[in-house]
């Protein structure tokens, strides 16, 4: 196990407290020690995640170890990113520590060599996992923000202006939010699915074999097609939106590393250990 | 103070000292009972006149006064017999409203003499208010007492009771920073529309009816926005064209209102309507319609005008009067210490009220009088007699006992009739008269 990997939990938890602090004190400093922390976390984890890539000579998504800590660097680097574009100050207080908990997991999780039969080095696969990352990742910002979009609005009607009415921001930040997040992830999701398509084409000579995964990667984009459609054309949006949020992420998540764990197909010797 | 001898016979008969009417105060208000027991209980201006007219035929009641708003239901009285008044505006309210006594039992306060006056004074300088330091409670009394006037329902006391009230909120206003942080109704109204839409200005509001406090809530947000359109219903179309025209505006007609609910993202209302205005089946479609942009409801009317309903449909959000309290709880503590000077001042009027309810006793009305009287003559008596300087002793004797005489003469009938100015007449009313004719107010 990389012994650089150690610091890089720590300045995530560390970020994780600050933002915990922040949620309770409200002071701004709180949040901006948080983001430095994982500013701080995401340089670090670049280095290892890059000094894993050319050690093994291929992208470091073979094992369970690998795969977490790269969809953690990705959602940290994509949290990075539109923290430092957007207002949501407070979205750090979810994703910090959801940051934290993957990186931990895959602390947890053996770094043992896995023999790969199929080649890890096409340029098509780099993308399609890269894009496909960065689609997780803002798809998980998304139910991030839609969990606190369900928060805010249960305190809004239920009229109790407590402790994170005043803390959150308004119902049509969150939702705009999450919206935005939406519109990346399912792009990238998009994207992903192409680029998988092709590389599938090129290494199987098919573009679709009723993979498990591929399969699920259907289900979780439909279901994301579907918010994105019903948004555009009914204009759902709040309450609504946001419950689908969560239910196309917990879609993803067991795409991610259900499928792995629960049925057979040609992802599993990257993921599983 | 020596008492002169006059003085000894009213002494002697203790029932003149008692002859006094209570001041009671009975009432329920937002912090005793809920918004749906006030609706119930709320007593349009037609209802009072005719309440004023029934309870003053009570025996038991002397001088009457009625309060309804929003937050508050109260019964300001005089009586010689409190019980039997207290009994006879629970019975009458269960009557008139046709609800058992028992289910608003509970939330009835009664407060009695300096009590009833501090909440009196309370209430007009609005520390009673739901939101403290809210201007419209003072508009609200004194229309009441104009009611109240206008039915021959006041007497000295309350007359003197209520003047004492409004300057006491003008004491309170001017001395004190409650009124100042703008909390009120229409301050919670905005801040709660800004957890919802973030932004304000590009929001279109609605304005149903045209109550004072609405227009305040109009008022606090176009402070807060720069543009924005704004919708104006009233059952009455011309009070709503003027109101739209104030803040430049669009009126409609009150059948419009579910029309413009597709437009509209803000509606605050405030009808005098006894039913909803607005209910959960007329909005459903629009938010459909609107493509569920939220809607945002803010009745201020009590009984309410909103269907409560409404807020359980998505992406729609209702918030009456009790609810915005929620909202300005965080706000009351910075407003303790102005509410100790309020308090204070309150204080001070309630002694003074009662050093003068004191004086409406005969006893000390009489013998203030007769002590005016007696310096009057004597300082008088002293002036003549310095100038006479030949005068024996025994003339001056004779002299002092004929201003002495003149003195007791002059009091003798007003004194009888102050003791008894006959069974049906007020004495207060007497008693105050001769204090105001012989400037006995201030010692």
């Amino acid at each position: 196990m990389n012994l650089w990997f150690i610091p890089v939990v720590a300045c995530y938890l560390a970020s994780s407290a600050a933002y915990g602090g922040y949620l309770f004190v409200q002071k701004n400093r709180f949040h901006q020690a948080g983001y430095a922390l994982m500013l701080v976390g995401f340089l670090l984890h670049t280095v290892v995640v890059l000094a894993e890539g050319f050690m093994s000579g291929h992208i470091p998504v073979q094992n369970l170890h690998e795969t977490l800590s790269f969809a953690a660097w990705v959602l940290a680097g994509v949290f990075v990113l539109i923290r430092w574009r957007t207002r949501l100050k407070i979205l750090g207080v979810l994703a910090a520590p959801f940051i934290t908990l993957i990186t931990t997991a895959a602390l947890m999780v053996p770094d043992k060599e896995v023999e790969i039969q199929t080649s890890f080095s096409s340029l098509w696969l780099i993308l399609h996992v890269v894009v496909i990352f960065i689609g997780y990742a803002s798809l998980a910002l998304a139910c991030g923000t839609g969990i606190l979009y369900l928060i805010q609005e249960r305190s809004i009607k239920g009229k109790k202006h407590r402790f994170f009415y005043r803390r959150l921001p308004s119902l049509e930040l969150l939702d705009n939010t999450g919206y935005s997040f939406i519109v990346i992830g399912f792009t990238a999701l998009t994207v992903g699915l192409i680029t998988g398509f092709v590389y599938a084409q090129a290494v199987w000579g098919r573009f679709w074999s009723w993979d498990p995964k591929e399969v699920w990667s259907g289900i979780t984009w439909l279901i994301y097609a579907a918010l994105l459609h019903e948004r555009l054309v009914a204009g759902w949006r709040g309450r609504r939106a946001a419950i689908l949020a969560i239910i196309g992420f917990a879609a993803m998540m067991f795409t991610f590393l259900g499928v792995n764990f629960l049925l057979e197909g040609h992802h599993n010797e990257f993921t599983r250990w | 103070m020596s008492l002169p001898d006059g003085n000894a016979p009213i002494r002697n008969e203790p029932s003149m000292i008692t002859d006094l009417p209570e001041i009671v105060m009975i009432g329920l208000n937002h912090t005793s009972a809920p918004v749906d027991l006030r609706e119930c209980l709320a007593f349009s201006t037609a209802e009072t006149e005719q309440a004023l007219k029934v309870l003053k035929k009570d025996a038991d009641i002397r001088e009457l006064l009625i309060l309804s708003t929003c937050n508050r239901v109260e019964f300001l009285l005089t009586s010689h017999r409190p019980e039997g008044a207290i009994a006879a505006v629970k019975t009458f309210i269960s009557e008139a409203k046709s609800i058992p006594a028992t289910r608003f039992e509970s939330a009835i306060y009664t407060y009695r003499a300096d009590e009833a006056v501090r909440h009196m004074f309370r209430v007009a300088a609005s520390l009673d208010s739901m939101i403290v330091g809210e201007p419209q409670i003072l508009g609200q009394i004194k229309a009441a007492y104009k009611v109240a006037v206008e039915t021959k329902g006041t007497g000295v006391i309350v007359n003197r009771l209520l003047h004492k009230a409004f300057s006491v909120a003008k004491r309170v206003r001017s001395e004190t920073g409650i009124g100042d942080r703008a909390v009120s109704i229409s301050y919670a109204a905005v801040e709660l529309a800004r957890k919802i839409f973030g932004e304000l200005d590009d929001k279109t509001v609605l304005l149903v009816g045209a109550g004072e406090m609405a227009e305040l809530a109009v008022e606090h947000l176009h402070r807060n926005r720069r543009t924005g359109s704004l919708f104006v219903a009233n059952r009455t179309f011309e009070i709503g064209v003027n109101l739209a025209r104030r803040f430049n505006g669009t009126a409609i007609r009150f059948e419009e209102i579910s029309e413009t609910l597709k437009i509209a993202d803000i509606i605050i209302s405030s009808t005098g309507s006894p039913d909803y205005v607005i209910f959960s089946g007329m909005v459903r479609p629009i938010i459909k319609m609107r493509k569920n942009r939220p809607l945002f409801f803010i009745d201020i009317a009590v009984p309410r005008d909103i269907e409560p309903a409404i807020n359980r449909l998505n992406n729609a959000y209702v918030y009456d009067i009790d609810d915005l309290h929620g909202v300005i709880d965080e706000n009351i503590a910075s407003r303790q210490s102005e509410s100790v000077k309020a308090e204070r001042i309150i204080d001070e009027a309630v002694i003074r009220f009662r050093q003068w309810y004191d004086s409406l006793n005969t006893v000390p009305t009489i013998i203030e009088l007769r002590n005016k009287l007696t310096t009057i003559a004597e300082t008088e008596l002293a002036k003549t007699v310095g100038s006479m300087p030949d005068l024996s002793a025994d003339d001056r004797r004779a002299l002092a006992r004929m201003t002495e005489s003149m003195v007791n003469k002059m009091l003798h009938d007003p004194m009888r009739f102050l003791k008894d100015p006959g069974s049906h007449r007020d004495r207060s009313l007497y008693l105050d008269i001769t204090r105001k004719i012989f400037n006995l107010e201030d010692e």
